[in-house]
């Protein structure tokens, strides 16, 4: 490879596959939502560097990507909120946010 | 000084620097016990993040990537946080089916990264060429943002305006029941 190491798309595209594998291994790891709702951070975020990577290197309007990517930043922060209110809600009824005391159905 | 900023080794360096943390960050991410430093490890690998944004030629989302990640969604967890308090004790659970399992997760997600960096690796990519249209720089995208890409724009703010709204409604709705 003649290219310096910053400028070789499978650089970008492996770290986006770690912080997918990372970020699949971290929900299923975690006990509390909260460490769920972590890791689909992770998710998201390989997402955007894969996008974000194949915007620099093959696409012809580098303006594309970097929206699409912000709109995706968008959608995680909305995402965070929502979450997170749910989890206060849930928080309020059972006392605990474990994923294992939330077995419970309705009745 | 411009010059010494410029050379390949000092940018390879920094771009070494800013895969590390991101590295780091999501390891700590995923493996810390307390969940606090859980939400520490996802700041640092936004950080790591926004640098490896820089050098994709994107400056605008290396830094809506510290604003809205470390800035909005890291500092809203860390309240969620501190009003769940949820770390949980770790007794009254069986430790082998725990380890067992998680070494099954372990050994697939292995795999998985395994799988990906076979076909990244592998794979023909087309030839790294130049943008044709535009340079990417922030105007450009501001341009956009408000002719070619407006939908998606006011979708964002209707997206976010919708998830404030139930954010509130949702965490309101429980307060009066015990």
């Amino acid at each position: 490879m003649t290219n310096p190491l910053y400028d070789q798309l499978q650089v970008y595209l492996l770290m986006a596959a770690f912080l997918l594998v990372a970020g699949i291994y971290g929900l299923v790891r975690r006990r509390t939502l909260i460490g769920m709702l972590i890791s689909g951070e992770l998710i998201f975020s390989a997402a955007s560097v894969n996008l974000m990577a194949f915007n620099r290197f093959t696409v012809k309007d580098p303006a594309v990507g970097q929206i699409f990517v912000l709109f995706i930043m968008g959608l995680a922060a909305a995402e965070v909120a929502i979450a997170l209110s749910v989890m206060l809600a849930v928080y309020r009824n059972y006392r605990s946010v474990t994923t294992k005391e939330l077995a419970d159905l309705k009745g | 000084m411009k010059d010494f900023f410029n050379t390949t080794l000092v940018l390879n360096a920094i771009f070494v620097f800013s895969l590390a943390t991101t590295l780091a960050g999501a390891l700590i991410a995923v493996l810390s016990t307390r969940l606090i430093r859980g939400v520490s490890g996802l700041a640092i690998c936004c950080l790591g993040l926004s640098g490896l944004y820089y050098f994709l030629h994107s400056p605008f989302l290396a830094l809506m990537e510290i604003l809205i990640y470390v800035g909005a969604v890291c500092v809203t967890i860390v309240f969620a946080v501190m009003l769940v308090e949820p770390d949980e004790p770790a007794n009254g659970e069986k430790r082998t089916p725990a380890l067992e399992w998680g070494g099954a997760m372990l050994a697939l997600t292995a795999g998985l990264f395994w799988a990906l960096s076979r076909l990244v690796l592998g794979a023909a990519w087309p030839e790294p060429g130049a943008a044709t249209k535009g340079s990417g720089a922030i105007s450009e995208i501001g341009i956009h943002l408000l002719t070619t890409y407006s939908m998606a724009f006011e979708l964002i703010s209707l997206a976010l305006l919708v998830a404030i709204i139930g954010a509130l409604a949702i965490a309101r709705s429980g307060r009066t029941k015990p």
